[in-house]
């Protein structure tokens, strides 16, 4: 699966948005992914030894992205990790992934900010004319 | 934001009429300069929020709203669960009941100025600070729910502070009608490490000292005076709060359509009082207000531990804590008659004023301690409550500066080390793990918190009592 770099941040007054992009839908909520991760620390920093296992279901779209992202987030709060790799796979509305990362190292990660959920704002999952996949929302820091 | 689009009823007061939706007119509560330099999304979330079912009087924005999420940050809004009314979990936000207490330290700025260096390094020792970091108390499944029933209540009987601590504390330290059972397994185990931890983003601890007093008779009932050295601690309910949040916001919103309330905005997720979803999460956010009031309270009693170690023989006092994420069960008077409402404050800060029977004693003639934040290095303010503001919005003030800057214009801006020697300079020493979040919280990055304070005390929502500078800041 790619992983060039394919996400940005979105300007929110308070907060700070996730956009990822993708020719499938599961590239984009692996961009999106990204640019979570990218809110707390640089990728590059995130030695991706560990694995974690996560699965999410949604009826629709929008939905299964606000889920994942939320389910990363749960990820990072419980185990004390930051993940820099993604692999996804959708099937219908149900997400299976891989997250690969590490513990957090205060003083190597420099964590920015801890993330406390996705929300619901500017949250869009939608394809472009020309066929790309976008999935996005603002995410409260 | 275009002013034109308000009827000014006066110098602060910017009415926006019923039209469309609406159910009830909205206020924002501003300056001219303020309004004009707030963001528009500011306009649109209270319009929507003036449409919810069971809306009482008016959908309030306070002098330092911005764009949030459903609400604006800095809303307030009153609901009759009697006439249909909702509780909305976007109308509460993910870190539920965040707020600022403040301790006196009984030491002036000249007994700590060779200590200060001294001091920061106590501080951040003792405090869990930043992401990653982990508090000392683990509670095991019984235990979590006794510190979700009794809050402040359970950390003081395991011997993090004194019945004093409780007095001076919103709600006596102890939320009532938690319900724990309405608390999901994720959350708990989300929180099974964070107790008695600061977090990060924009919570901090801080030693400032009284640098100017506005109001001397509050003032010196409220035991402030120039140059005293006092405490801040901004905080909320941890990585529990935070779930509850997550898992109530896509709850409400899923469901909405099902109790026929129609959301302008899925943001503004929420369902009747009277439901069954409503009243599990009025049971779950109640807990993590007691989950938000213990933590600041275990932090509190490392706060003194570190006093004691620098300043032998010091006693840290509580002058109060308020919460500015939360609903609450008040009663006001609309219309002549007194009702039970549930006044949602989104970044606001409850406001009693004088003589208000919630209020302990020794502060019920001044009225409530308001407390506001600023950014790191900026001014913090501490108003009190007045008897017009519970006209003017439910007796609500604003929370703090809010930001004027996003993370990433900030972090492209300045550098951290850059922030932190700056800071040193003007005499300022800054304790964090994260140069990365040192510099997306600079100072510049915020609004001035002396406009929204000047504005807040003009409108009558607070009165304007001391301003404190900062000394020592510890950044999660």
């Amino acid at each position: 699966m790619t992983t060039i770099p394919r996400w940005e941040h979105l300007e929110h007054g308070a907060d700070i948005g996730v956009r990822g992009y993708g020719s499938n839908l599961a590239e984009a909520f692996i961009q999106a992914a990204l640019s979570l991760s990218s809110v707390v620390t640089d990728l590059d920093k995130i030695d991706p030894g560990e694995s974690v296992t996560v699965e999410c279901e949604a009826p629709e779209f929008d939905l299964l992205l606000l889920d994942w992202l939320n389910e990363i987030v749960y990820q990072m709060a419980t185990r004390n990790m930051l993940f820099g790799r993604f692999e996804v796979q959708i099937l219908g509305h149900h997400l299976q992934a891989r997250l690969f990362g590490e513990v957090t190292d205060q003083a190597k990660h420099q964590p920015a900010v801890e993330i406390k959920g996705a929300t619901f704002t500017e949250l869009k999952v939608y394809q472009t004319g020309a066929g790309e996949w976008v999935a996005q929302c603002i995410i409260d820091v | 934001m275009n002013i034109n689009l308000f009827t000014q009823r006066d110098e602060t007061t910017w009415e926006i009429p019923a039209s469309g939706r609406m159910r009830v007119p909205a206020i924002i509560y501003a300056d001219r300069s303020l309004i004009e330099a707030m963001d528009d999304k500011v306009y649109q979330q209270i319009t929507n929020v003036a449409t919810l079912p069971g809306i009482v009087g008016y959908a309030y924005a306070m002098p330092d709203a911005h764009w949030g999420y459903g609400f604006p940050i800095g809303g307030v809004a009153a609901f009759d669960p009697d006439a249909g009314g909702v509780v909305s979990a976007g109308g509460v936000g993910f870190d539920i009941s965040c707020g600022v207490r403040c301790l006196h330290t009984g030491l002036g700025a000249d007994d700590i100025a060779l200590a200060r260096e001294a001091l920061a390094d106590e501080l951040y020792h003792r405090v869990p600070a930043g992401l990653g970091s982990t508090g000392h108390i683990h509670l095991g499944p019984r235990e979590m729910d006794d510190m979700l029933n009794d809050g402040a209540k359970w950390a003081v009987k395991q011997g993090y502070g004194t019945p004093e601590d409780l007095e001076r504390t919103e709600e006596r330290g102890c939320m009532r009608g938690a319900d724990p059972g309405q608390v999901s397994e994720k959350a708990r185990y989300r929180q099974r490490k964070e107790m008695g931890t600061l977090g990060s983003g924009n919570h901090y601890l801080e030693v400032q000292y009284v640098d100017q007093v506005y109001e001397e008779p509050i003032a010196t009932a409220f035991n402030l005076h120039q140059g005293d050295v006092v405490v801040s601690i901004h905080c909320g309910s941890r990585g529990l709060g935070h779930q509850i949040g997550t898992e109530f916001l896509r709850l409400m919103a899923t469901s909405a359509s099902q109790h026929g309330i129609v959301l302008p905005d899925r943001e503004l997720a929420c369902a009747p009082i009277e439901s069954e979803i409503g009243q599990s999460y009025l049971g779950a956010m109640r807990s993590a207000i007691n989950c938000a009031l213990a933590n600041r309270q275990i932090i509190t009693h490392l706060t003194r531990q570190a006093f004691k170690t620098v300043f032998p023989g010091t006693q840290l006092h509580l002058l109060y804590d308020v919460s500015h994420n939360t609903c609450k069960l008040e009663p006001h008077a609309t219309d002549g008659e007194t009702r039970q409402l549930y006044v949602h404050r989104k970044g606001a800060t409850r406001a009693f004023g004088p003589g208000h029977p919630e209020l302990p004693a020794a502060l019920r003639e001044a009225g409530q301690p308001v407390l506001i934040g600023g950014s790191m290095g900026t001014c913090s303010y501490i108003l009190a409550g007045t008897a017009e503001s519970e006209q003017r919005a439910f007796s609500s003030a604003c929370h703090g500066a809010g930001r004027a800057m996003s993370r990433r214009q900030a972090k492209r801006q300045w550098r951290g080390a850059q922030i932190i020697d700056e800071l040193k300079r003007q005499g300022i020493i800054i304790r964090s793990p994260s140069l990365r979040g040192v510099a997306e919280e600079a100072p510049l990055a915020y609004k001035d918190v002396s406009a929204v304070v000047d504005a807040a005390d003009y409108a009558g929502l607070a009165r304007k009592v001391a301003r404190l500078r900062p000394l020592v800041c510890v950044k999660g």
